[in-house]
């Protein structure tokens, strides 16, 4: 799977973004000083030799989640969430770890690492973030952002993030992502710094792109085509699965009712008695028992929000391949204009139309040394203009391919961690059915026996 | 359910019988254990004691049987018994024609020897000028002398058995009579008529009369047997005779009256019993409201399940490796919402309409203490009139002595009624919940089945995958 090499210069401080070239292209490039500090791939297990900063022998975890209160940008008292971030390397030989950093960090900064990558990366179907607030509720659980339960899975769900992209091959040797680790204060600044705010590419020259594009990539077209589906398909099961769960949840919980009322009739009578306490007991702990199994099912909801979200990463590489396409399209076009008018102008034909066609209708015609002007001008915008079109074509093709090999990526994981949810799902309905349906059979079991009649 | 023919119940702490019409009983003729020793029909009292048409196993009996003085018919019906009473029960030749299998000789450890099986079906609409209403189809057959055939079938409408249980009340007040399925249901009726509506109500009428026929007093009621084959004409007709209305309310305002004396002076046992009462009506109607809704939290559960696995098949259309898997998530979650039914079928046929039943008993079992209260009070302000000499004081000598008895037969029969009743209710109740519970059971063994087969799949889907790719 090839790789573009990131740009050396950006690992050590923040650069420009500039195009990425692959040193071995064997193209002509616009851009190819960015080769002479060509990195090596490294060795396969991604270590960044520079520093010694193996980041595949580096344990991260969000260990734990505190409430805070400061003062926002306003100088308002705000509450919010810190999240302890830990990082461990293992020595290479006992397999111990030790800790290496350890800082907090709230939930708008992994915001700003995320959308730093995505504008750095985006040919990288870039990991995303668990949700920010809580949808596809079901009415015990709340959509509260402050709620434990719900803190708890959104800190499952930025370690997850973290590693996610401490195991990416590309994403890994970024220094910003390495500082978010490591270098607690500052590190917004730092980020800022990049300017990548203003690299960003506006949404609406991003919309205009995707309408007027002429040409994509059959591939992109089918990959957004799949990613709307994914996206619709999984928020339907999302949403449908909520609903079973509190309706499980009701049914669950009405059954406990029978608890008080058994036991209370039990005291009144006599063979009976045993049998209706004991079943009174065991519905009580059949109400109870759900708790625990939606539990469990929010887990399994969160492998597959993932991938929900993932959809949209998925469609951004979309979006920037139709930027590009259309940027080419646009330069292309420009191109053969200007060559047209060239042409016209040496020739002396007029055969479109143009204002200075016009003009010279009513004013006159231009003398001999204006025209040589014009020609030598537009001659030499379109030698630019023919460099242009050339790296930006190359820019195009190193685009799709390197996005390419991240999609083929993405689709193995994605296949891979998919089979294991459904799979865990299975697991869970196993171990409920064993569990509840054992209760049902111990607590009737004495009801059944007690004082057989005829 | 023939009185006599048990004579093994004695020594069992068998369910109380009595015999004849409370109102007429004399104190020296209640028969609360009621087996008399040697004759079958020999003492019967009043003109109203049927003979049995159950035989029993005991040739001591079978001898009494053939004694009777019947018809020509009923004698065949007997004989007929007696030549297959030669057989082995066990043996495999019996003949299964349904007359025969009401003949069928069963062993003494069976006390329930019916002789006299009712259904209810065929519910069909009728619609006149005034009111639309519908009216049930009932069939019995009998082998029992006192019925002039073995096989009638008439129709009713809810009136007919409205009707039929006020008489069973008026005839035997300290009775327990089995309640009725209720008149309306007031909560979100729109159309009277529908369909669930009708099948639950037919139920619970069906119920209604085999309950009357397994009680072994009721069973031989003359108004109960009227019911059954009259025909329409005959039957109104003989629904006009019988105390009129005005009389009738005339007596329940002087009941209102007399009960709360009553009440005062209740022995023990019937004390106990009303706490009993109170505490169960309390509970069986809770129970039955969770009951309720428990079936109609399930009922949301599948219907939101149903969508859950067609979902897991559309996204397979989008996917290449992950289709298989995701299609076969779907066939689980299918058979889980088909376990699902069958477990809430279960759920509303035995256990539903059980708890339901039970929760109007608790009605009528209110109703009959009240009763018992009314009749003891009748004597208690008789024998206060007494005391305070305000009448003539050998008429109300006389009157108390009879009230005396009519209170000594009221309570044994109620007492002998209360001991069957509760034996029953604890019976239905434990088949109920043990039925319940059995579903359930049954249920998760079914879901649990499913998924390990799915995983089973997965995982042998996984190895072959995994020794493709060490190739």
């Amino acid at each position: 799977m090839e790789q573009a090499a990131p740009d050396p210069e950006r690992l050590w401080q923040p650069a420009p973004l500039e195009p990425l070239s692959h040193p071995d292209a064997g193209l002509e490039s616009m851009v190819g000083e960015e080769t002479k500090g060509a990195r090596d791939e490294g060795p396969g297990d991604g270590t960044m030799t520079e520093n010694n900063f193996s980041l595949k022998k580096i344990e991260i975890s969000v260990s734990e989640a505190e409430k805070r209160t400061g003062r926002n940008a306003m100088n308002m008292q705000e509450t919010y969430t810190a999240y302890l971030i830990e990082t461990r390397s293992v020595e290479h030989n006992d397999g111990q770890s030790v800790l290496t950093d350890s800082l907090w960090r709230r939930y708008s900064e992994f915001e700003l690492l995320r959308n730093y990558l995505l504008v750095y990366y985006p040919h990288i179907v870039v990991p995303p973030l668990p949700e920010k607030r809580a949808e596809f509720v079901w009415h015990k659980l709340s959509a509260d952002n402050m709620d434990p339960d719900f803190v708890e899975r959104r800190r499952i769900g930025l370690e997850n993030f973290l590693l996610r992209v401490a195991s990416h091959p590309i994403l890994c040797r970024d220094k910003i992502f390495y500082l978010f680790l490591t270098q607690e204060g500052n590190w917004k600044e730092t980020v800022n710094e990049t300017g990548f705010q203003l690299k960003a590419d506006s949404r609406l020259k991003a919309l205009n792109a995707t309408f007027r594009v002429k040409n994509p990539d059959k591939r992109f077209i089918e990959l957004k085509h799949y990613s709307d589906e994914l996206q619709s398909v999984i928020s339907h099961l999302l949403r449908v699965r909520a609903r079973v769960a509190d309706r499980l949840y009701g049914v669950y919980k009405v059954h406990g009712n029978y608890g008080r009322v058994f036991s209370e009739w039990s005291a009144i009578e006599k063979e009976m008695g045993d049998g209706l306490q004991s079943a009174g007991h065991h519905m009580d702990v059949y109400a109870s028992s759900i708790d625990d199994i939606l539990e469990d099912e929010e887990h399994y909801a969160d492998q597959l929000k993932e991938y929900l979200f993932y959809a949209e990463a998925l469609r951004a590489v979309c979006r920037k391949h139709e930027l590009m396409q259309y940027d080419l399209e646009m330069a292309a076009q420009d191109l053969a204009s200007k060559k047209q008018q060239c042409e016209e102008l040496a020739t002396g034909t007029v055969r479109t139309f143009s204002l200075k066609g016009m003009t010279t209708k009513l004013f006159g015609q231009e003398t001999p040394e204006q025209r040589e002007a014009r020609i030598k001008m537009l001659e030499e915008q379109i030698k630019e203009g023919e460099q242009q079109l050339k790296s930006k074509n190359l820019e195009g093709r190193e685009f799709v391919r390197n996005a390419w090999a991240d999609i083929e990526r993405f689709k193995e994981q994605k296949n891979h961690d998919l089979k294991e949810a459904l799979i865990s799902y299975a697991v869970m309905q196993i171990s409920m059915c064993k569990k509840v349906g054992f209760g049902f059979s111990e607590g009737t079991s004495i009801f059944r026996s007690a004082g057989k009649f005829l | 359910m023939g009185k006599l023919g048990e004579a093994g119940l004695a020594a069992t702490a068998g369910p109380a019988r009595t015999l004849g019409m409370e109102g007429e009983c004399r104190a020296s003729q209640a028969r609360s254990w009621g087996l008399p020793a040697g004759g079958a029909g020999g003492d019967s009292p009043g003109g109203d004691a049927p003979l049995p048409g159950s035989i029993s196993s005991s040739s001591l009996l079978q001898a009494e049987v053939l004694d009777l003085d019947e018809d020509e018919d009923d004698l065949e019906v007997f004989s007929k018994d007696a030549s297959l009473m030669d057989m082995n029960s066990f043996s495999p030749l019996m003949p299964t024609s349904p007359l025969s299998m009401i003949n069928q000789v069963k062993f003494e450890d069976e006390p329930d020897l019916k002789d006299l099986f009712i259904t209810v079906d065929e519910p069909e609409s009728h619609v006149t000028t005034i009111e639309t209403f519908i009216t049930y189809r009932i069939i019995t057959k009998t082998s029992r002398g006192e019925f002039d055939s073995s096989e009638f079938e008439v129709r009713r409408r809810y009136q007919d058995f409205l009707w039929l249980k006020e008489k069973l009340e008026e005839a035997h007040p300290t009775l327990i009579i089995p309640p009725l399925p209720e008149k309306f249901i007031v909560k979100g009726m729109v159309e009277r008529f529908n369909d669930d509506f009708i099948e639950t109500r037919r139920k619970a009428l069906h119920k209604f009369l085999n309950r009357i026929a397994d009680h072994p007093t009721l069973t031989f009621n003359e108004d109960f047997k009227i019911f059954l084959t009259a025909q329409a004409s005959e039957f109104s007709s003989h629904k006009k005779q019988g105390p009129g209305l005005l009389s009738r309310m005339g007596q329940s305002v002087r009941a209102v009256a007399l009960s709360m004396r009553g009440v005062k002076s209740r022995p023990e046992e019937f004390m106990e019993m009303n706490n009993f009462i109170e505490i169960f009506s309390q509970k069986i109607n809770l129970i039955d409201k969770i009951s309720q809704r428990i079936y109609k939290e399930e009922r949301e559960y599948l219907d939101e399940m149903k969508e859950y696995g067609p979902i897991h098949i559309l996204w397979s259309a989008s996917e290449e490796d992950l289709a298989d898997t995701l299609k076969s998530v779907a066939s689980c979650i299918d058979k889980c919402c088909k376990a699902t039914e069958k477990r809430m079928s279960g759920f509303s046929e035995a256990l539903l309409p059980v708890v339901h039943e039970y929760a109007l008993y608790s009605e009528m079992l209110m109703a009959v203490m009240k009763r018992r209260d009314q009749i003891q009070a009748e004597l208690d302000s008789k024998v206060e009139a007494l005391t305070s000499k305000k009448a003539d004081t050998d008429l109300l000598t006389e009157e108390i002595g009879k009230l005396e008895d009519k209170v000594e037969c009221a309570n044994n029969a109620l007492k002998a009624d209360w001991e069957r009743w509760k034996q029953n209710m604890q019976n239905d109740i434990k088949s109920a919940f043990t039925n319940m519970a059995e579903e359930n059971i049954l249920y998760y063994e079914q879901c649990l089945a499913t998924w390990e087969s799915f995983l089973t799949s997965q995982t042998d889907l996984h190895l072959e995958e995994a020794s493709e790719d060490k190739l």
